[in-house]
Formats: C-alpha cells, sequence, structure tokens
C-alpha cells in the first residue's frame, strides 16, 4: 500500500463516489449539466476547475447537502445523503466553519463529540494539520492558513472514510501547501478516499485522478499523466486550455480564441453566481 | 436523541459565551438595574390602604419577560451567525440530531436564564421587598420556561432572517406585542374583545398569568400547573417548528 502511484487504476466497483447523469440547478441556471464519473477509492482524486464551474455544488451534491434535480449519485455503497453516511463522510467547506469564538480545540472537540470521539482524537487531529502550538487559541485570532487547518482537523477528528475538501489549500505558503499533500497522501496510503477541489492546476500532479469540471460539465476524468498527454504540455494548466478549446467546438460560451490568458481562460469564464 | 451530542451542544454554546465576558454581565446586571428603575419610578405612589404597590405587580411581570426578551435576541443571533457561517450546514453533515441540537441550545439558554432570574428576583425580593404569596422557586421556573420559549422563538425566526440586521428586527414583531398584550399595561379583562382574544393565544400571556397565580396564592395552584403546562407545550411546538427549518439538503 505503499506506493500510492504505481498502483493499477481501480475498476469501478471500488470506487467511493460514482455518479450518472447527475444534474443540479438553482432557480433556472443549471449549475450541473449531468455528470458521469467515479472516484476511486483510497486515492486523491482532484476535482479542478475555474471558479463557478459547479466544484462546490458538486461536493455538496456528494455529502448529501445539495438539492439534487436528476440523475443519481452513490457514495460508499449508498445513496448521497443516506444518515449513516454521515459517520464516513467528511465535509470541508471552502470558508473555514469553525466557530470564531472557541478554542481551535474547543472546535474540534465539539466536532469530534458528533462522532463519538474524544480528548485524544481531537489531539490527533490538531497535530495532523500542525496547530499544536494553537490549540488553545480562539480561531478569531489565527491567520487565514491556520484557519483553514483548524477546519480541516475539526473534519479529520471523525476518520472519515471519505474526506471531501472544497479548495482546502487556498491561502496557504508554499511550505504548508506541501505538508498538507503529504498528509493527503499518507491518509490516501492508509485508504482514506479524499476528493480535493482546486482552481490552480499546479495542484494537479498530487493527485491519482482528475475531474476536470467546466461550467457544470465534466470536461474529462483523466491522470495527472493523462491530462499533460492529452493537452501536448507538461504545464498542467496549458494542458486543462487546450483541453478545453479541443472540447469547446460545439460550445457557444467559449472564450474568444483570441485571448488564450491563463488566468482569464481559467478563472474569468466561469459564471460568478454559481459559485457557491 | 443523544444525550452526549445534545450536551456537548449545550457546553459548546455556554462555552461561547463564557467568552464574551461582556454578554455575560449585561445578561445577569441589565434586569437587576431595569428592576431597580422600575422600583423608584413607582417609589412616591399614593395608595389607598390595602391597595398592592404597582411595583409588586409590574416587577413581578418584568421577572418573566426579561429573560423571555434577552433569550430570544441572544438565540436569533447567536443561531443566525451559525447559519451563516456554515458550521450548521457541516453539523448538519455530522451524524447529529436536529433535536440534540435544539435542546442543546434549549439547555444552555435556559442555565443562563435561571442565573438571570435568581439574580434578578434575589434583587426584588430581598432589595425592594417584592410583596407576593407564594414561594419564589415558582417564579424561577417560571422565568426559566419564558426564557426557553425566547430560545424556541429566536431559533425559528432566525430562519427567516438573512443578517443579524434583519435578525433584531424581528423583537418588535414577535417580542412586543406579546410585552403589550400580556396584561402589563392594562389588565386583559379590560382590553376590547379583539386584543383579549389576541393576548389569550399568546404564549407570554400565559406565564403572566401564572406569575400572577404565584403572587395570590401561598401554595401552587391547579391553574398555575395548566399556565405552565400550555408554556411547555407553545415552547415544543415552536422548537418542532424551528427543527422543520434545519434542512440538510438546500438549494
Amino acid at each position: 500500500m505503499s506506493h500510492a502511484a504505481t498502483r493499477p487504476q481501480l475498476p469501478d466497483s471500488s470506487a467511493a463516489v460514482a455518479a450518472s447523469g447527475l444534474m443540479v440547478s438553482r432557480g433556472r441556471l443549471q449549475v450541473l449539466r449531468g455528470l458521469d464519473f467515479t472516484v476511486p477509492a483510497g486515492r486523491i482524486t482532484g476535482l479542478l476547475g475555474p471558479s463557478g464551474s459547479g466544484k462546490t455544488t458538486l461536493m455538496r451534491a456528494i455529502v448529501g447537502a445539495q438539492i439534487v434535480a436528476s440523475g443519481t449519485v452513490q457514495v460508499l455503497g449508498m445513496p448521497a445523503g443516506n444518515p449513516i453516511l454521515r459517520h464516513r463522510v467528511g465535509y470541508v467547506t471552502q470558508s473555514p466553519s469553525v466557530y470564531p469564538d472557541l478554542t481551535v480545540e474547543a472546535n474540534v472537540r465539539y466536532f469530534g463529540a458528533m462522532h463519538r470521539k474524544g480528548k485524544a482524537d481531537a489531539a490527533e487531529a490538531i497535530a495532523a494539520v500542525g496547530l499544536e502550538r494553537e490549540a488553545r487559541q480562539k480561531t478569531a485570532s489565527l491567520s487565514g492558513g491556520q484557519l483553514s487547518r483548524a477546519s480541516l482537523a475539526c473534519a479529520l477528528v471523525a476518520r472519515p472514510r471519505l474526506l471531501v475538501l472544497d479548495e482546502p489549500t487556498v491561502g496557504l505558503d508554499p511550505v504548508l501547501r506541501a505538508d498538507l499533500w503529504s498528509r493527503f497522501r499518507s491518509m490516501a496510503e492508509a485508504g482514506t478516499t479524499l476528493l480535493v477541489s482546486s482552481h490552480v492546476m499546479e495542484e494537479a500532479s498530487h493527485c491519482h485522478m482528475l475531474l476536470l469540471l467546466r461550467e457544470g460539465l465534466l470536461l474529462a476524468q483523466l491522470t495527472p499523466e493523462e491530462l499533460g498527454r492529452r493537452g501536448h504540455s507538461s504545464d498542467l494548466e496549458q494542458a486543462f486550455l487546450s483541453i478545453i478549446r479541443e472540447s469547446g467546438g460545439g460550445n457557444g460560451d467559449q472564450p474568444p480564441p483570441g485571448d488564450p490568458g491563463r488566468h482569464q481562460g481559467l478563472r474569468g469564464a466561469g459564471n460568478d453566481r454559481s459559485a457557491r | 436523541m443523544d444525550a452526549r451530542m445534545m450536551l456537548a451542544t449545550a457546553g459548546r454554546v455556554l462555552d461561547q459565551l463564557r467568552h464574551d465576558r461582556r454578554s455575560i454581565a449585561l445578561i445577569l446586571v441589565v434586569p437587576a438595574l431595569l428592576l431597580t428603575a422600575v422600583y423608584y419610578l413607582f417609589e412616591n405612589e399614593v395608595l389607598p390602604p390595602g391597595m398592592p404597590r404597582t411595583f409588586d405587580r409590574v416587577g413581578l411581570m418584568m421577572l418573566a419577560i426579561f429573560p423571555f426578551v434577552v433569550m430570544f435576541l441572544v438565540t436569533s443571533i447567536t443561531m443566525l451567525r451559525e447559519r451563516t457561517s456554515g458550521t450548521l450546514e457541516r453539523l448538519l453533515t455530522t451524524p447529529v440530531h436536529k433535536a440534540d441540537l435544539l435542546f442543546g441550545y434549549g439547555l444552555a439558554f435556559s442555565i443562563m436564564a435561571a442565573l438571570q432570574s435568581m439574580v434578578a428576583t434575589a434583587v426584588a425580593y430581598w432589595i425592594f421587598n417584592l410583596d407576593i404569596e407564594g414561594p419564589t422557586g415558582y417564579v424561577v421556573m417560571i422565568a426559566v420556561i419564558n426564557a426557553v420559549l425566547g430560545v424556541a422563538l429566536g431559533l425559528l425566526c432566525s430562519a427567516f432572517a438573512r443578517t443579524e440586521f434583519q435578525a433584531v428586527q424581528f423583537m418588535p414583531v414577535v417580542v412586543v406585542p406579546q410585552i403589550l398584550l400580556c396584561g402589563l399595561f392594562v389588565p386583559r379583562d379590560r382590553m376590547n374583545d379583539v386584543l383579549e382574544s389576541v393576548s389569550n393565544v399568546l404564549p407570554l400571556t400565559f406565564s403572566v398569568d401564572a406569575l400572577q397565580e404565584i403572587a395570590a396564592h401561598p401554595e401552587a395552584t391547579e391553574q398555575l400547573w395548566q399556565d405552565a403546562g400550555i408554556m411547555a407545550a407553545i415552547v415544543l411546538a415552536v422548537l418542532v417548528l424551528a427543527a422543520l427549518t434545519l434542512r440538510r439538503r438546500s438549494a
């Protein structure tokens, strides 16, 4: 189990998440427009796409917090939202959802209590995100990066089998980001399935599998290596852009061909209203 | 229902409050100060012999109204924060039962309310010689039921507010009519029929009624228990409505 990268691709039967025809609309806006994909168990799957592409909505659908218009999502062998899954799925929202007027420790212990976890589990989760020294500090006094790690600890304490993380590395410095990715890798090696969203394509290389999302459609499900091949670039952001251009033939709402600017192409094209 | 999760929630809410010394001071001290003001307001009234002091009537009712108002405000803001900060959504993805959350809130704030009404009742009793027939323990009991009513209504109203500003605006809508019509300003039997029948179904009316029973009788009366029972039923009904506003799935 130690060489995650060399493991063969797992068949569908061991998928931690399997979605088919997943559609979500918010008002008249179609946020997810019929997605079919699988998330392999015990691996890190990256959910990548520009802001507003529906990443958060997709994650909410998996944790069962999203009303789904049609299609199915199976999570760990049962329909998303099944009460049993609340014991097995951890979710960390993009904006840190912790109590600012409580200490890190009190936050982690409270969320732990919802999973019948005690003091030792809380201490372990705090250590896992490297906040031992801040454990007795109120979360309101933490820096942005510390705050998002505190939020992560509140999910880790439950030892979930599937961990859904919405942009966990935003605002972290490079050292912390590397730390966090190595933490994710060791969790995956221990059998946890991780689904991690990001709008930074560099992070794709840390994942075993990628889901490329754009405007509510799944552009591709592939490994980082395949992304590089298909996008004809070892720069994964360039590769993503070229996949968008390839797939975008019939799609009217593409960025103009004369505007391949990296960040605009990735971040500007999304629909801000759906960014949740 | 899981008692441990409920207790963890109550503990967490109290822990949040514990870090907020100023709010604790306001909760505990302000009712006593206002009672003092009411006492001196009626200090020089001239009473015909045998007529009870206005303070005995108004002061007693205020003992029921304070915890209701304060807990309504505190709860609606706290719960609104919980909704807007994402902690509620996060909690609802955990195995916690909605009832654990709501009763946890109810428990935490009733402890605060009990402390508050003990301070206020002690001041009314020992400093201003509030003159009532019945035991003070019942006054505190009614105050706590009122506080839980405030908690329940606050939990419910927070669902209809998007911002803290809106949440505060629910006070004139939900709280003030009950104070106007509970019998504090005009005895209920002297209201016109429309107002009296509205007053008859407002929860606060029952607690004022109950307090008047305590004031008039040395022992607990059947009427007192009936009022307390109706209050408890209303609290439960409002908590159920509040539970319906907690959605695990949303659009």
